[in-house]
């Protein structure tokens, strides 16, 4: 199966700061990829590069097989975006919008387009200055869903959606994927990619510090536990795959790996539970827990 | 549920309605801590360095009377530049630039005051500080309150810079500039309460402006005193009217103060009866689905609003300056200096021909701040990121530029074309030597359009250099010839070398060369575009 996307050794300074130092990215044909990273990571940046509106200072890289920079004009008749902050003309309506997109990039299904306005409960006729951040976004998404193209490159295309909103979006992204198309989505959110990509890449610095399937990556899903016990805890500290405990009197944080989390439950409840929460870590703490320590 | 549940609405009796307006200045003056001091700055040393260019041009006493006698008698010069009241060089200091400064003034204090109000309401940035300790009429005095600074601060620096001319004359020209100032500072504040655009707001307020600078030269083209109602309506008729160094009508001054309170008060009250972010001609609902398919079509759609102000201000001004072209055949006397100033701006031949191709120059100085601003709707639209998704389509950037530089470029001989008719119509002679005036000014309009091109084409950043090219050589058409400037500064702007039409000879030489130059700073710039980090 031939890439979707092939990023290798891509830099990308902005004057004195470095946006991309080396950034490798693979995406297979039919995939959804997960590109995760921290606010300021280069992710955006990467997608511009990829999008032919930056210039990479090295490195190479390859969309749908061409080069993004000299055939962009070409490339994006395949290529459907969405930026993370979507702005739109003032005296535009929604509608007007989908459609001068949908004729940009060659073709919108008009089926697909009502019905996603109706999924995505859009109303395309109110102008662009009157539309809250997310439903500027769904005019972007919408625009995107329903134009026939091969790659989606989505940069944090949530970020104003409410949870209603973001299950319709994730019910999208599956039904793009069914139909065999490529995306690359980019976020913050570990929850989201977890969800829905096959593969994921985690950037950081500009540089790719983890790339692989989710299974591949399970050793980065801890969860962290909370709990009040009735009694003192006992044991926690020699259970494997335990990181992090703090103990208060009766009170108990830890995180824990995931094929360990049976273990620590037992021992828990063993002690008494009056409450419990757990959760699973932000990207951030994977980060500061990872990577941060690596350096 | 009962009636005293909501407070009432409109009412400005609260205490805390100002709350925060300190803080909303001191904020504001920090935001414009470049351009207010810049704007008065050059406004102030425009005014302050008259009194030494008029020794220079007219050395002696009799000749300056001269050139006041001549003000009485010629109405189309009296059109341009306004009646002379005194031919002391403070009297013809005010006369000379006082409109012009006054202009200054006015453009500054609405851009003030619409950056302060409706800008950031639109921006969303207001929700942000209302939702501070801010009272509700706190964002408007505070943008008022920023333009009566800079306009206190330009009325300070050309009464105390010109008291030497007679410290009387000095302090009602300072006061009557900025209070022409203040009059549309208020002004646009109402216009802020009805768009929902800052943008419009500007122009609107901007069109206003015009229209009181066009009833001025059609009054002061009827009448020698500045009596006539059309001067009257105007405030830059009202500045006239004060007689600066003339035995000052301080009485005038009253009509300032209180066309700005009545103004400030109803913006007040409009102020007081919307929502914050809403506006008295609100949003309508658009079409659901969209017609535009192309890059040019969007372009056409985003900028065909200001082509068409543009077009009708041109026609109408066209049509006014037309109609007083007649009266240059008033001339009597034949003072050297005088028709060497109108030969210099204007041409050698017949005085009406002159001052037809004065107005021409005017119009063609004008579009060039048009085709600047159109050309500058690519900076828009890449630095507030609507560029971006367009670039993300099956769209080259070559594509997207051409849609709006078509419309500036072929827009700026639209409106060109379209003035050239208002002052055929107005003046009622043949049209061939009128439009081929008109279109003469083109080449150079072109290259102060086409030098915006190659700037953004550069980097975003120096966009903004291609305005002080524009207003320089506004600046150097309109001051450089009475000041005696040498030619070789007077070339600088590139309408200094076009041929002077209707009346001079044609000159193909200097025509195609700015074309050419026209051309190649567009071909540059492109290539520059192409090339360049897309900015984000």
């Amino acid at each position: 199966m031939t890439k979707a996307i092939t990023v290798s050794g891509l830099h990308k300074s902005f004057g004195r700061t470095q946006a991309l130092a080396g950034l490798d990215l693979d995406v297979e044909t039919g995939e959804v990829h997960g590109f995760l990273g921290p606010n300021g990571s280069g992710k955006s940046t990467t997608i511009r590069v990829l999008l032919g509106l930056l210039r990479a200072d090295s490195g190479a890289a390859q969309l749908l097989g061409r080069d993004p920079w000299a055939d962009a004009v070409e490339l994006h008749r395949r290529v459907a975006y969405v930026p993370g902050d979507v702005t739109l003309w003032r005296n535009l309506s929604g509608g007007e919008v989908i459609d001068l997109y949908g004729k940009l990039r060659g073709g919108l299904d008009r089926s697909r387009r009502a019905d996603l306005i109706d999924r995505f409960e859009l109303d395309p006729t109110k102008k662009g200055r009157t539309y809250s951040k997310g439903n500027r976004q769904k005019v972007a998404l919408v625009a995107a869903f329903a134009s026939d193209v091969d790659l989606l490159i989505l940069d944090e295309p949530t970020s104003g959606l409410d949870p209603l909103m973001e299950e319709v979006f994730q019910r999208c992204v599956e039904e793009e994927r069914d139909r065999g198309r490529t995306i690359l989505l980019s976020s913050h959110i570990l929850s989201e990619v977890e969800e829905l990509c096959d593969r994921v890449s985690i950037i950081r610095k500009g540089r790719t510090v983890e790339s692989g399937s989710l299974a591949d990556l399970r050793h980065l899903t801890r969860t962290s536990v909370s709990a009040e016990l009735t009694g003192p805890p006992n044991g926690l500290a020699s259970l494997p795959g335990v990181h992090d405990l703090d103990v208060q009197g009766h009170r108990v944080r830890l995180q824990v790996e995931a094929d360990q989390l049976n273990a620590v439950l037992r021992s828990l409840t063993d002690s008494g539970v009056r409450s419990l929460t757990s959760k699973p870590p932000t990207l951030e703490e994977l980060f500061l827990r990872h990577y941060q320590e690596a350096e | 549920m009962t009636a005293t549940a909501l407070p009432a609405r409109a009412g400005h009796t609260g205490s805390r309605q100002l709350a925060g307006t300190g803080a909303l200045l001191g904020f504001n003056l920090r935001r414009d801590r470049v351009v207010i001091p810049a704007w008065v700055a050059v406004t102030a040393l425009l005014v302050l360095s008259l009194p030494g260019s008029l020794r220079s041009v007219y050395s002696t006493p009799a000749e300056r009377a001269d050139i006041a006698r001549q003000m009485l008698t010629n109405s189309s010069l009296r059109a341009t530049y306004g009646p002379v009241f005194s031919d002391s060089l403070g009297g013809l200091t005010a006369w000379r630039i006082g409109g012009y400064a006054a202009i200054l003034a006015g453009i500054m204090s609405l851009i003030v005051v619409v950056r302060h109000t409706r800008d950031e309401e639109e921006s969303g940035r207001q929700e942000l500080v209302s939702s501070a300790m801010v009272g509700r009429s706190a964002p408007l005095t505070a943008a008022l309150l920023t333009a009566f600074v800079a306009d206190s601060a330009l009325a300070l620096l050309i009464t105390a810079g010109l008291a030497g001319q007679g410290s009387a004359g000095a302090l009602a020209l300072g006061l009557g500039i900025g209070g022409v100032g203040m009059v549309f500072a208020t002004l646009a504040a109402i216009v802020a309460q009805f768009t929902d655009s800052g943008r419009l707001a500007k122009g609107l307020t901007g069109g206003l402006l015009g229209t009181a600078f066009v009833l001025r030269a059609v009054g002061d083209s009827t009448t020698n005193d500045a009596s006539s109602p059309a001067t009257w309506i105007s405030p830059i008729g009202w500045l006239e009217n004060l007689r600066p160094f003339a035995s000052e009508r301080w009485w005038v001054l009253a009509l300032f103060a209180a066309a700005a309170l009545l103004q400030g008060f109803a913006a007040y009250e409009l102020a007081g009866r919307r929502d914050v972010g809403m506006s008295f001609l609100p949003a309508r609902p658009g079409p659901a689905n969209g017609r535009l398919g192309t890059a040019a079509a969007l372009a056409w759609r985003l900028q065909r609003g200001a082509v068409l102000g543009w077009s009708l201000g041109f026609f109408a001004a066209g049509v006014a300056f037309g109609g007083i072209t007649k009266g240059a055949a008033d001339l009597v006397g034949d003072n050297a200096k005088t028709r060497e100033i109108i030969e210099r701006m204007g041409g050698q031949s017949g005085i009406e021909d002159a001052f037809l191709a004065t107005m021409v120059g005017m119009f063609g100085m004008l579009a060039a701040l048009y085709a600047v601003s159109s050309v500058l709707r690519l900076h828009s639209e890449e630095t507030t990121g609507r560029a971006e998704p367009i670039l993300a389509n099956a769209v080259g950037r070559l594509r997207w530029a051409a849609g709006h530089l078509t419309i500036a470029f072929a827009g700026a001989a639209l409106i060109m074309l379209l003035s050239g008719l208002g002052l055929t119509l107005g003046y009622g002679a043949e049209p061939g030597p009128i439009l081929a005036a008109t279109l003469v000014q083109l080449p150079a309009v072109w290259t102060l359009g086409a030098l915006a091109v190659l700037l953004h084409g550069l980097s975003p950043r120096l966009s903004p250099l291609s305005w002080a090219a524009a207003g320089l050589a506004l600046l150097l058409g309109w001051i450089g010839p009475a000041l005696n400037l040498p030619q070789t500064v007077l070339d600088i702007s590139p309408f200094g070398h076009l041929p002077k039409l209707p009346g001079g000879d044609m000159a193909w030489g200097p025509v195609t060369a700015l074309t050419a130059i026209a051309a190649a700073l567009v071909a540059v710039g492109l290539a520059a575009l192409r090339r360049r980090d897309l900015t984000t």
